[in-house]
């Protein structure tokens, strides 16, 4: 087989490699993103629709409305509260699987990721009907002389839920900064004196904070853009961006309206997340590589 | 009593012992080896007196005070490990300093005592450093730094040269001598390096299998070795067979037809088979058949300071060593003459007395 000249040249063979992905980005990502970002800025007419033209009355809108505030700081707040939740549970649990003999260790792992293999709207029909008004926790609720309470359809479910969807997302990154850790720097620390819970504070988890990090941005991520757990744990009381830009396409039909929202979460995930890895990785570039 | 005593250590791994019968006094300001092929537990060892392995029985005493199940933070030994362990995300001088932050020593003493412990080491430009900008070399200087600005009562090293390069390697030995000698600091040093060994300690324990084989000054170790396998593993040795003609002091050993004086245990019947050793640098060439044994030379290797001779001989295949003086050395295939002085042959006495 004859190999062409632009292959052949190794200059020209990384491109050519890369080709098929970059193809696939431009289709899937970037064309959808560029059209969004063009109907943002496009005129709607509650009677005619879409009428084209140049505006930025949409981005206007979004941002003097304290409806909207309400809603992105809502967002702001569960995905910041998942990544906490999920670094605190997270980090120690993957510590604990590391230090577990083989074959606990693939089982417990294997308890971890399961979830993953189940679509996150079953998952989410899961945790509705634990929390629902005649749902299992209710019951024990009552038996026990507490009473029902109002569980589903409130922040914490959705929270609940995020964490749950999320915490192998945590897990795996830290699990593998936690592969590269040198135990004997455990060994050292405890014969200069340390204590366990010190070894942990100043010599385990500074070492697995790149893990951290990558796993902290993954879970604000998708959190942030999480359609699904909202959609379903939090129901219409407890909006978020996703379903509100959801809403704003398939209720309202004001699709540029839609649009600018999902380009203002965009840019503010994008700056949230930029901001935090920056802010990280200046502090630990020089030490951790 | 001395300073650190382990007494009948033992320590299990389900049914395998990885350690047994270990016995060792330790006096203040010795520096001593373990010294055995990987797996003889001398690091198992080194680590139950560290407190990071439980030991199964038997007891640990540190200058009076019984540790055996002290926890490794309490005991206060400086280690210095075989990976060095620095903490990477510390600079050189936050690595030296976390020990006495841990005692709580004041922030302007601790600064003196981390300069003081990086100016031992020639490291005291590098203190803004991080481990990952230091050569292998620097970095195990860290470690030692960090180990001994506790001031522990002991310096444990665990195969504390085996990552650096053989010019580099024999540098940093003196160089942990000197620093040994200078601070008084009760060394005990694991590896699995004669030469090391023999080089800086004052007394090496040799282990073979979970055991104490030979507890004794280097050169002692090399000139009496009591085992086969001591005998090998401290350097290149020849074994011959032999028959005990006279037993006794000033007795008689036979080997092939050929009669040596030779110091004996008197319990020792006539006749009885014994194994001798001679070093391969204590055999003297000589012109052959003026010499007690002909030999051909098969093969010779140049070592620089030395030539390695493998000799055929009637006793079977004998190693001589000698030094490099200039002068041509032996041909291959050339049949020369060996000598020796009666005093340069040994009898291995454990395995020979024990049978």
């Amino acid at each position: 087989m004859s190999v062409p000249a632009s292959m052949s040249s190794p200059k020209g063979l990384p491109y050519a490699m890369s080709g098929p992905a970059f193809l696939l980005f431009a289709t899937l990502l970037l064309v959808p993103l560029v059209l969004t970002a063009l109907l943002s800025f496009s005129n709607f007419d509650h009677h005619v629709g879409v009428k084209g033209g140049l505006t930025l009355q949409h981005y206007v809108a979004v941002v003097s409305d304290d409806f909207y505030h309400e809603i992105f700081l809502r967002t702001l707040r569960l995905s910041g509260l998942t990544t906490l939740i999920c670094i605190a549970v997270g980090a120690p649990e993957a510590y604990f699987l590391s230090r577990m003999s083989p074959r606990w260790r693939a089982i417990c792992l294997l308890i971890v990721l399961a979830p993953l293999l189940i679509s996150v709207v079953v998952r989410a029909f899961g945790w509705s009907m634990l929390l629902g008004r005649e749902g299992l926790i209710n019951q024990l609720l009552e038996l026990t002389g507490i009473g029902r309470q109002r569980l589903l359809y409130t922040e914490a479910a959705v929270i609940v839920g995020l964490v749950h969807i999320m915490m192998p997302f945590m897990i795996i990154p830290v699990w593998t900064s936690l592969q590269k850790l040198d135990r004997s720097t455990e060994q050292a620390a405890l014969s200069l004196g340390a204590s366990p819970f010190t070894v942990f504070r100043r010599i385990i988890v500074p070492q697995v904070l790149p893990g951290i990090l990558s796993g902290s941005l993954i879970v604000f991520g998708l959190s942030a853009s999480a359609f699904a757990i909202p959609g379903l744990l939090g129901g219409r009381r407890i909006k978020t961006v996703a379903t509100l830009i959801y809403d704003e396409y398939l209720h309202e039909l004001n699709w540029p309206l839609g649009a600018a929202i999902a380009i203002i979460l965009l840019v503010a995930n994008l700056l949230i997340m930029l901001g935090y890895n920056r802010l990280m990785e200046r502090r630990y570039r020089r030490a951790l590589g | 009593m001395a300073f650190l005593t382990l007494t009948d250590i033992r320590k299990d791994y389900g049914a395998i012992s990885a350690v047994t019968d270990f016995s060792l006094d330790v006096e203040k300001g010795e520096f001593v080896s373990l010294l055995g092929p990987s797996g003889c537990g001398k690091t198992t060892t080194l680590h139950m007196i560290a407190g990071f392995v439980p030991v199964t029985q038997g007891r640990i005493q540190l200058d009076g005070r019984d540790i055996t199940h002290a926890k490794p933070n309490t005991r206060g030994l400086g280690i210095v490990f075989q990976s060095y362990a620095l903490f990477p995300h510390m600079t050189v001088a936050e690595n030296v300093g976390f020990g006495l932050e841990m005692q709580k020593v004041a922030k302007a003493e601790r600064a003196a005592r981390i300069a003081e412990a990086l100016a031992l080491v020639h490291l005291e430009q590098y203190a803004a450093r991080y481990p990952r900008e230091l050569s292998g070399g620097q970095r195990q200087r860290v470690a030692l730094a960090r180990a001994i600005v506790i001031r522990p009562p002991i310096l444990l090293l665990d195969e504390p040269l085996s990552n650096l390069d053989a010019k580099l390697r024999e540098e940093m030995q003196f160089e942990l001598r000197g620093i040994q000698r200078k601070l008084g600091t009760t060394t005990i040093m694991v590896t699995h390096d004669q030469a090391e060994a023999f080089s800086i300690s004052d007394r090496v324990v040799v282990m073979e299998a979970g055991r104490v084989t030979q507890v004794d000054a280097p050169y002692r170790i090399y000139e009496h070795p009591r085992t086969r396998f001591i005998s090998h593993f401290v350097g290149k040795t020849n074994l011959l067979e032999a028959r005990v003609a006279q037993p006794g002091r000033g007795g008689r050993a036979v080997v092939d037809g050929r009669s040596f004086a030779l110091d004996l245990p008197a319990q020792l019947g006539v006749d009885a088979a014994v194994t001798l050793v001679i070093r391969p640098e204590k055999l003297r060439l000589v012109s052959s058949t003026s010499g007690r044994l002909d030999g051909r030379v098969t093969s010779r290797y140049f070592l620089g300071s030395q030539w390695l001779y493998h000799l055929e001989t009637s006793l079977g295949q004998l190693l001589a060593v000698l030094p490099n003086d200039g002068a041509a050395p032996r041909e291959e295939g050339e049949t020369v003459g060996l000598d020796w002085a009666d005093s340069a042959v040994r009898l291995l006495t454990d395995e020979d007395v024990a049978a």
